[in-house]
């Protein structure tokens, strides 16, 4: 017998896995459940039917949204998760990680929301990653008819950019440009048939700022949203600056710049921020310089929940700025740029 | 002095419970243990989700991944008496006269005690179920309250309405309290002859064990660094009365309790797997077991009151003998 079943193991990775209905998510999803990369996986659906993989670590879970009775319309977990969650984690040695899969329509804030709110989850597991798989052909179209599709690329961390192969150059420039709009800190892989090397999708860190951070120290960097060098196709680098022309997205992106931070302006101030535009706002991320202390400090968001941690040291001669990064709708850019800088020591 | 003897299982204890004079130790890996004249196995499930002993004794009810439902009878025998496919039976609840209740997602199904199977869907997921203790009545926690069915009948079901997520269900004793547990660290209740509510709030954590003490007059809770057990003596239950906290630990979550059958002394088991007992009268305290690998999941007493069954969290379960 092995020495298995210790209570205390490293929290497991989890992965949440969105997109509209057929944007490749199933495929992409037989592909890790067949292919060999040396991981198990349990994966929660919301139905079976499509996956053709007869495994028992695939688990079926009807999408349960519970709205928190804490007086905040956005503080939303999905209540089948933890549940399902709690399941598989009595019985810990059989998988590696978990993978979530969403049905097309969902918003993954009450998925992502559940890694913070309830305190069995995590303190068993760890948000790794949100994937948002995107249909190249049919983006334009869903970002007519739905504001979900605009959410699940707002919300990414990782955006596969699928089925490329059906649209021209020129229309995947476009669609790329929208999606940068829309996300500017999200690493993008263009595919097709959900072709993305699985490394690229699992077991990123991408989710933990402070890991994101390790990964690619060159994340949050508003000067330079084209971080992932991995699969680029050698395409201008400023297209993102076009975002203005796209129509049919409401999701803006906001990059705050600062020097150091007084923390007894810069803590009320993120806290009412988050308080009063929570509902507003789909992620935050920043990386905090605060007046006279040796470390990093970074924060990250979804809606109304906060976290944040020390994450190291400056180093010498590193320029002590504080970053700030919100993702989400009708905020005021003006407002929340003037009270951002008047938190400086 | 309490004599501890352990049984070292390797996984999560779900429940630990008595059919007569034999402990039972039902486990997340599907095996249900017990220790009659030597240690005995069952294997029930490719996985299990939930085991209560039924009402005369004779079986543990158990629900699994597997989407069965099955009585493990003592001589370790397997009855299935549901089978959901693929979906998880994630709750179960023995009733009187044999009758058994599951849930399945947002399905309860009762197989009554001729035999038939009846289906009652939800709007949302049924998240616990239990049997009241008189009469063929069950109910089941669900998303912003809970929902009473006689499923013996075809009458129309009771709604109690609570915003919030009831996630755990119990009746009292004497059938006038359903109480359940909430996904924000709180019991609701509801006084089912008016319907009025209870509010029991205050917990620091989750509150996922609850018992009843005997003739239902207190109700212990886990969910916080002392056993929360509140009264249930007055004509409107503990509506504006204090909880005893029994036990408090400064450094220790209380993570499972178990009322003795007749006296008022409930067993209290902490994340660490230590055990204490303490009685409401004069809230003294007895250590029962000292800490072990992991947090104490499930207790039960026997009917004699004289020895506890405990399971936890990493599998070192055991059965404390308080009479030695």
């Amino acid at each position: 017998m092995s020495e298995a079943a210790a209570p205390n193991t490293a929290p497991l990775p989890v992965t949440v896995l969105t997109g509209y209905l057929g944007s490749g998510k199933t495929t992409l999803l037989n592909r890790i459940l067949s292919e060999d990369h040396g991981k198990r996986y349990a994966v929660i659906v919301n139905e079976f039917g499509e996956i053709g993989i007869d495994n028992d670590l695939i688990v079926e879970s009807d999408e349960e949204i519970y709205e928190m009775n804490n007086g905040c319309v956005c503080c939303t977990v999905r209540g089948d998760l933890i549940r399902t969650v709690e399941g598989l984690m009595r019985r810990p040695g059989r998988f590696d990680a978990i993978l979530v899969e969403t049905t097309g329509l969902a918003d993954p804030a009450p998925v992502a929301q559940t890694f913070f709110m309830d305190d069995d989850v995590r303190s068993k597991t760890r948000l790794d990653a949100v994937v948002a798989l995107v249909d190249a052909k049919h983006l334009p179209l869903r970002l007519k008819d739905s504001k979900e599709a605009e959410d699940q690329i707002a919300f990414a961390d990782v955006v596969v950019l699928n089925k490329t192969d059906l649209v021209s150059a020129e229309e995947l420039a476009q669609v790329e440009a929208t999606v940068r709009a829309i996300n500017p800190s999200a690493r993008i892989h263009k595919t097709e048939r959900s072709g993305v090397e699985l490394a690229e999708v699992l077991n990123r860190g991408a989710f933990d700022l402070k890991r994101a951070l390790e990964n690619d120290p060159h994340f949050l960097d508003a000067d330079d949203h084209d971080h992932d060098h991995h699969d680029h196709d050698g395409h201008d680098h400023d297209h993102h600056h076009h975002a203005s022309d796209i129509h049919d997205v409401t999701v803006q992106s906001i990059s705050l710049r600062a020097g150091e931070m007084d923390p007894k302006k810069f803590f009320p101030w993120i806290e009412k921020t988050t308080q009063m535009d929570g509902p507003n706002i789909l992620r935050l991320k920043g990386i905090i310089a605060l007046k006279d202390d040796p470390e990093r400090y970074v924060v990250q968001g979804v809606h109304m929940i906060l976290e944040g941690d020390h994450q190291r040291a400056w180093k010498d001669g590193e320029k002590h700025e504080s970053r700030l990064v919100l993702i989400g709708r009708d905020l005021d850019t003006e407002r929340l740029k003037r009270t951002f800088e008047a938190c400086q020591a | 002095m309490p004599t501890v003897a352990p049984l070292d299982l390797t996984g999560h204890c779900i429940t630990a419970c008595w059919l007569g004079d034999v402990p039972h130790f039902a486990l997340a890996d599907g095996v249900v243990h017990r220790l009659d004249h030597g240690h005995k196995t069952a294997e029930a499930h490719d996985g299990l989700l939930a085991a209560e002993p039924a009402l005369d004794g004779k079986s543990v009810i158990t629900g699994g991944e597997d989407g069965r439902v099955c009585a493990v009878a003592a001589d370790g025998s397997i009855t299935e008496l549901g089978n959901a496919g693929r979906k998880w039976v994630s709750a179960v609840a023995a009733g009187p006269n044999g009758a058994v209740a599951w849930t399945v997602g947002r399905s309860a199904f009762v197989r009554l005690p001729d035999g038939k199977v009846r289906e009652f869907q939800h709007q949302r997921t049924a998240e616990d179920i239990a049997f009241a203790p008189k009469g063929m009545r069950i109910a089941i926690a669900r998303y912003n309250g809970a929902t009473l069915h006689f499923p013996a009948t075809e009458g129309k079901p009771t709604e109690l309405e609570w915003a919030g997520a009831h996630t755990g269900i119990t009746f009292s004793p004497d059938g006038q309290y359903l109480i359940t547990s909430m996904q924000e660290n709180a019991l609701h209740g509801w006084k089912l002859a008016d319907g009025r509510d209870m509010r029991m709030s205050g917990y620091p954590a989750k509150v996922k064990s609850l018992s009843w003490g005997p003739k239902g007059r207190w109700l212990a809770s886990s969910g916080a660094p002392a056993a929360i057990v509140w009264p249930f003596q007055g004509k409107d239950g503990p509506m504006g009365k204090a909880p005893l906290e029994l036990g408090t630990r400064g450094d220790a979550m209380v993570t499972a309790v178990a009322f003795h059958p007749t006296d008022e002394v409930v067993a209290i088991g902490y994340v660490d797997g230590m055990v204490l007992a303490a009685r409401c009268a004069d809230q003294k305290e007895v250590l029962l077991r000292r800490p072990g690998k992991g947090a104490v999941t499930s207790m039960a007493w026997d009917n004699a009151g004289r020895r506890v069954a405990f399971g936890t969290e990493a599998g070192d379960c055991g059965v404390i003998d308080i009479s030695a």
